[in-house]
């Protein structure tokens, strides 16, 4: 892409965001259990999912930070 | 392509809700508006690099395979299509999986190999604009007017399904999801054009696979695995036809969607899928905003690639469902009855079934994204084509470049406009839209008849490729009639009396195919045909295709169409 920042570099910054979002819910759950918890809820889905998020939104963000 | 039936679903979704199936928290809110803000920022950023309409009507030209690929297969991702085969697949079983490898994969692949040199080395801009280049403006017009009508009627279709499902889902009100959808739409696509639209679509795609894929993974783990999940199916189900792709195919009567395997490969997996992916300019028109050639052509062997790994995230929630629901899934007319859940609701169950805050606004983000990629894909067609094959065509010819820019943002407004409005017209009959989803498919076969004779046929002519999409496209109007006001004449058109409505879809593309195909050569064998040195670009053996130059054998497009092809055998050889 020429002149303007890559797809690449947003779509990590959006990981990156919902990765923080709901890895902290996952590990705020882990003190404040939920009413009504989904099934599988033991296997703590919000902090991997979330953590995958998150270090896949850092790589994107800093790999594409400059790209054009 | 589209489901079974929008106005069934619509029917179910229109009934007054005791409550919604999901209660967002503060957090799946604000996952929401992340989400909202990201698209609007990229609207506006874009507009400052999106000043010719070779920026905007065709992303300046310069995407990469990958981009241009993920688009390609993004554009098809509807929610609505999600959320409808999902409950074909709680309905009839892995046989739904058909319309995403059969009924995708060989013609994805087909328009990267064969048909993407030709588009892409004469420069047109879409492909009412190839038939303007190999067949006269006649075609182009006919093709054009229709394919124009059809989309902007089917952005509304999206637009008010997406109400609905948000009415159902999340108990919002429909007149505040249609205005504050159809106003994003509109400001991202006038801002960015084709670039916004395209930029959004690989976001939905990330999203749909972050939002969706817990599914399965939970739901896997929860069956205990594959194997177990058959068993447990068919312990349920008291039949093993619903993990099986084609061995209950010999006969219509032996699979619960009454088709056949003829239906599939000819009907389905040439004449559809086929017509679908290699002429529909909605998806076309993201590979021809490839940076090259060889981008071009790997674009959409890179979406196939995807496209056949979308059923772990459509069809095995729906499988999945069979096992571990408590409860059975009904038909939506008994849905409406009774106050059951329809089979419609089958991911939204699943999703609020496995993911509490937080995961749960990921999974409606990813719908409400799928719903609004489906709109931006839409309206940017509609834009394209409306300003290239419609207004400059015929209207107005030499007017500035600018000009034409100007036209396609304020087509964007006026499509989006038009798509409110058919919102609110099918909102009072939803009959609507399964008429105009017939519609549309109506054109797509012959127009592959049309198209694909065009690009390896040099004999066929000018009044051969009119009369041609002409006659297919009467076939298919017909036998949609005859087989609407008789529905004992279902079995001539599918060949069988025990045919259901699937295969009635199936034979009439192929009749119309076929039809297509010989009167364009009829017609073209009375007829002369255009000089060769008028061919040059468009036709097979009249044109010089580019060579390329790749460093390394594995970096040559055919040698991934294999691969894609390897694991598509293997895949139903598997699941046989």
């Amino acid at each position: 892409m020429r002149g303007h920042t890559s797809i690449w570099f947003f779509s990590g910054l959006l990981l990156l965001c919902y990765g923080i979002l709901i890895l902290g819910t996952g590990l705020w759950e882990l003190g404040h259990p939920l009413a009504h918890p989904p099934v599988l809820s033991g296997l703590h889905a919000p902090i991997w999912w979330g953590g995958l998020m998150l270090v896949m939104g850092l790589f994107y963000t800093i790999r594409f930070r400059h790209h054009r | 392509m589209s489901i079974a039936s929008t106005s069934a679903l619509a029917l179910f979704f229109q009934t007054p809700a005791k409550h919604s199936l999901v209660h967002l928290s503060g957090i799946d809110i604000a996952v929401i508006a992340i989400y909202f803000a990201f698209v609007i920022y990229i609207g506006f950023y874009l507009k400052g690099s999106t000043n010719t309409s070779e920026d905007f009507f065709m992303a300046g030209r310069e995407m990469t395979a990958w981009i241009a690929g993920l688009s390609f297969v993004s554009a098809n991702l509807g929610s609505l299509e999600l959320m409808g085969w999902a409950g074909s697949a709680y309905q009839y079983g892995i046989l739904a999986t058909h319309w995403y490898w059969i009924g995708a994969i060989p013609a994805m692949l087909f328009l990267g190999i064969v048909m993407m040199p030709f588009y892409y080395i004469s420069k047109v801009n879409s492909v009412p604009g190839y038939l303007a280049l190999r067949y006269g403006e006649a075609a182009r017009g006919l093709s054009a007017v229709c394919f124009a009508f059809m989309t902007v009627l089917m952005s509304g279709i999206n637009m008010y399904s997406m109400a609905l499902v948000m009415k159902v889902v999340l108990g919002w009100d429909l007149n505040f999801s249609i205005w504050v959808s159809s106003i994003t739409v509109a400001l991202y696509v006038a801002l960015g054009g084709l670039r916004s639209a395209i930029f959004n679509e690989i976001l939905q795609f990330l999203l749909i696979w972050l939002g969706a894929l817990l599914i399965p993974i939970l739901g896997l783990i929860e069956a205990g695995g594959w194997t177990n999940l058959k068993h447990q199916i068919a312990a349920r189900m008291g039949s093993m036809e619903y993990t099986h792709l084609w061995s209950t195919t010999a006969h219509f009567k032996d699979n619960p969607m009454g088709i056949h395997w003829t239906g599939l490969v000819f009907g389905l997996g040439i004449a559809i899928s086929m017509g679908y992916w290699t002429t529909d300019f909605l998806v076309v028109q993201r590979v021809l905003s490839a940076r090259n050639l060889r981008s071009a052509r790997m674009a959409p062997i890179i979406g196939a690639g995807f496209k056949m790994f979308v059923p772990f995230i459509v069809i095995l929630p729906g499988l999945l469902a069979l096992s571990v629901l408590p409860f059975h899934l009904v038909p939506q007319d008994v849905a409406v009855a009774t106050g059951q859940h329809s089979y419609n609701e089958v991911l939204p169950l699943m999703l609020v079934r496995y993911c509490g805050p937080g995961l749960l606004g990921l999974g409606v983000t990813a719908l409400i994204a799928g719903f609004m990629s489906g709109m931006a894909g839409n309206v940017s067609a509609f834009a394209t084509v409306w300003t290239y094959d419609i207004y400059r065509a015929f209207m107005a010819k030499s007017k500035s470049d600018s000009h034409y820019v100007a036209m396609g943002r304020w087509c964007t407004f006026i499509g989006v406009l038009i798509s409110v409005g058919t919102a609110y017209l099918v909102q009072h009959a939803a009959s609507i839209m399964d008429y105009v989803q017939a519609l549309f498919s109506f054109f797509i076969a012959p127009l592959l008849g049309t198209v694909l004779l065009g690009m390896l046929w040099k004999r066929a002519t000018k009044a051969a490729g009119f009369w041609g999409l002409l006659a297919g496209t009467c076939t298919a109007v017909g036998l949609f009639l005859w087989v609407h006001f008789n529905p004992a004449a279902l079995r001539y058109v599918a060949l069988s009396p025990d045919a259901k409505a699937m295969a009635a879809d199936m034979y009439r593309a192929l009749w119309s195919l076929i039809v297509c195909v010989v009167v364009t050569v009829v017609v073209s064998y009375m007829t002369q045909p255009k000089p060769l040195a008028e061919l040059e670009g468009l036709v097979y053996g009249a044109s010089k295709i580019p060579e390329e130059h790749d460093d390394h054998w594995y970096q040559k497009p055919l040698v991934w169409a294999g691969a894609v092809s390897v694991v598509f055998i293997a895949l139903n050889i598997i699941f046989w």
